[in-house]
Parts: structure tokens; sequence; C-alpha cells
């Protein structure tokens, strides 16, 4: 029989005193789209659930300078948003391919970062939006860069006694155009084989600053810093995109593996052929 | 198991459930009011079948804490039909356009495309594709579905 108890803090400070009451044997939950199912899938729960939908002033997505978005910003949020679809496309995308309009209308960004799944599809576009993670707790609070964040398998940095808060993109990112491809078998209701995002500025017709972000292509969600850096100086032309690609699908970058949605040979093309693809669809949106 | 008493509006009308805090809204629906029009497909999120509406928006019921539930206004396939019986447009259009065949997905995709016309009166095929994209049904290859999405959509004009 699955028993636990369910709590729905009003405030912050709630939360952490119910954090630190229970330490390991609490598990936060938000739109509850992993955490429900795993409870059901292992038939097992923690001693205690606590909710974060009663924070509502997570609840939200501006510019300010930067890019704010609320811990509890829902994908549905993130895909009806003007701004997020017009500024920082890639990660409309990602946002607007997670699940069912069921699930995105209840599961949050911080959800689907914190879960870590090496698939997230919000991961890829705020690994290339260069985006940070606040997280708050009883010591305070600290900001994390997301290339930081993910530690392992489902594993991140955060504290056991800690909230993420609010994700972070830097303002200079309006300069930056951007992109994801979610490769998968079916066009919803799916995880992807591999991820591609791409955000990038150009100088004339020179890249001046790229960033590459792949997901399901190791452990965690990854940038491929030597893809980047190759092509930062370059000229936007085929010949540079199509390298950029081979670095990044080679082992200078991900270590990719055979898994039942898809083999390492097939996840190396998508990266080849998608890095370049991304990476043109990002420059045609420098705003 | 510890118990909870949520307050809440179901189908229009004021409730409170008195349930073990570990229940879903689908299985508060079904076991505790005994409104069996949400079924459990798959349980974890996929199928759709379990889909109510929650403040205007479609959400997987098997998913749905109960404890979340609390102010909030449900509702259920039940609760679209006039109180005289006669159909709401979507329900007609399924009907009418062989919408239906075993019947198991059909109140949960009728929760879907209630929530997308809701927002979107207007929708294209795309935006029905989307906006049913959690709704499985294995029968009727979805053709007739969207088609009847469609005439509900053009019915309410």
């Amino acid at each position: 029989m699955i028993d636990y108890d369910y709590r729905k803090p009003g405030n912050l400070e709630e939360v952490f005193s119910l954090l630190k009451e229970y330490g390991p044997h609490a598990a936060l939950i938000a739109g509850g789209t992993d955490v429900m199912v795993k409870i059901r899938n292992t038939r097992k729960a923690p001693e205690v659930l606590i909710s974060l939908r009663g924070l509502k002033e997570l609840s939200y997505i501006r510019k300010n300078g930067d890019y704010h978005i609320g811990a509890l910003a829902t994908h549905r949020m993130l895909e009806q948003s003007d701004l997020v679809q017009r500024e920082l496309t890639a990660l409309y995308e990602g946002a607007s391919r997670i699940g069912s309009v069921q699930v995105r209308n209840v599961a949050t960004i911080a959800g689907n970062i914190c879960n870590a799944a090496p698939s997230a599809d919000t991961a890829g576009p705020l690994l290339a939006l260069d985006a940070q993670v606040l997280l708050q707790g009883p010591e305070g609070e600290r900001r994390v860069p997301i290339t930081e964040f993910f530690t392992g398998t489902y594993k991140t940095v955060r504290k056991e006694t800690e909230v993420v808060t609010e994700i972070r993109i830097p303002a200079e990112m309006e300069r930056f155009g951007s992109a994801y491809w979610k490769q998968s078998r079916r066009k919803a209701m799916n995880l992807p084989i591999v991820g591609i995002a791409v955000s990038l500025r150009l100088d004339n017709a020179t890249i001046s600053d790229a960033r590459i972000a792949l997901t399901v292509a190791a452990p965690t969600p990854i940038r491929a810093y030597k893809a980047e850096e190759f092509l930062t100086g370059k000229p936007m032309d085929e010949a540079v995109l199509a390298e950029a690609g081979r670095i990044a699908a080679s082992t200078d970058c991900c270590t990719l593996r055979d898994s039942l949605r898809g083999e390492a040979w097939y996840r190396a093309e998508i990266i080849e052929a998608y890095v370049p693809r991304m990476a043109k669809l990002a420059a045609e949106r420098i705003n | 198991m510890k118990k909870v008493s949520v307050s809440f509006t179901l189908n229009g009308d004021p409730v409170t459930a008195d349930v073990p805090v570990t229940w879903t809204l689908l299985k508060t629906l079904r076991d505790y009011f005994e409104l069996t029009g949400a079924k459990e497909g798959c349980g974890v999120g996929e199928c759709g079948a379990c889909t109510v509406i929650v403040d205007g928006q479609a959400v997987n019921s098997c998913l749905y804490p109960i404890p979340e539930v609390e102010g909030r206004s449900v509702t259920t396939i039940e609760g679209i039909a006039e109180k005289d019986g006669s159909l709401h447009p979507i329900q007609t259009a399924f009907l009418e356009n062989n919408g239906v065949q075993c019947g198991f997905c059909t109140s949960g995709m009728i929760m879907s495309a209630k929530a997308l016309l809701d927002q979107n009166p207007d929708p294209n095929e795309e935006d029905i594709r989307k906006g049913i994209a959690g709704n499985f049904c294995r029968c009727t290859g979805y053709v007739q579905i969207v088609e009847s999405i469609e005439m509900a959509a053009k019915a309410d004009k």
C-alpha cells in the first residue's frame, strides 16, 4: 500500500522548515507529472510530499534587463509567452514539445530540470541560452550556472534543504538567435532520441559567439564546447557548419550510447546533420 | 492512512470530498463521486482517457493529487450537457461524425476538445491535432475525431 502525507505550505519559510523536519524522507512536488508517475511505477513513496503549488509568486515570466522565469512557470506558460517565442525561441521549442497539453498545463520548468533526465526538453535550450539556476535555502540564495547544475543522471547540485526559485537568462541573449531540434519518432507524447539546441550571434557574416547543447548525448544534458570553439570567429558557411556538426557528434563532445530509443551511430548522424540546420535557423532568428 | 477534506466546485456545484490524502482527482471522481466518465487508461499521464478540465485547463486527473483541487473548479464529461439533458455541441458532433467507436477515449477526447475550443473557437486542423495529441484513440485513426471537432467549432458559430 502506497502511503504518504501531502503538505501544502503557503510560503518558502514553511517549505524550508518542512524540508528540515523531514530531511531525506521528503520530496518536493510541483506539477507532479514526474513525481506521481515515479510513485506509481516504483510503488514507493517518500514519507511526505511537499507541494510547491501554493507559492503562486513563483509563477512568472518577465524581462527586466535579464529574463526571469519563475520556478513554477509551466511549460504551457512558456509555450504561450510571446516574449519566449520571440526572444528565447529554442526554449519555446523545447517547452512546446514536451508531453501533451494536459502535461504542459501543470508541468513546471524547475521540475523539468530538477528531475534531471538526460532527455529533459528544456535543458538543451537552457544550456544554449546560458541560463542560471537560483536556489534558495535557509542560509540564503545562490546562483548556479546551468552548466554546473546537472551532476549525473537524475542528479543535480540542489541540496536537500534547497528549493529552485528562478531560472535566469542573461540580457545579452536578446542579441542571439536560437533553435532547438527534438529528434523523436512521433510528433507528440515522446521523449527525444537526441536533442540539439544552438544559439549564436553574428558580426556581419562571422559567428562571433555560439553555444551548442545536446541532450541524450551523455549522462546529463551537455554543452559541445569543442564545436563551439571551432565555430567562433568563423564565417557562417556550409563547410564550417558541417565541421562543427562532426565535432559535436564526436567523442570530443559526447558519450553516445545504444538504448531502446535509438542507437549511438544514429544519434551521432542526427547531431551531425542538425547542428548545422539549427545554427542556420538560429542565425535567421537574430532580432 | 491520513484523510483529507477537500472542497471544490464540481460541474458547477460546491462539493466536499473526505478521502485519503494519497488519492488522485481521478480516483476521487470515480470512487467517491461515482462519476465514471473519466477513465483510467495508463495511469501515468500518457493516454489522456482521464482528462478533465480544472480552472479552464485540460489536465490528466490520474496525476492530479486530490489536495491540489481545494478551491478549484472541475468540469468532467458529466458536466458539459445542459441540465435538461440536451447534448453539448461537441458531443453531438462526435455522434454525427462517428467520432466514437469503442468509446473508451471519448470522454477524455471531448474534454480536451472542449478546453481547446474554449480557448480557440476557430482552430485549424493542426491546432486540433495538437490539442488532442495527449489523447490516444486505438480505434478511429483520429480522422473522424478531428472532423467532429471541426464540425463542433462550426456549429458553435
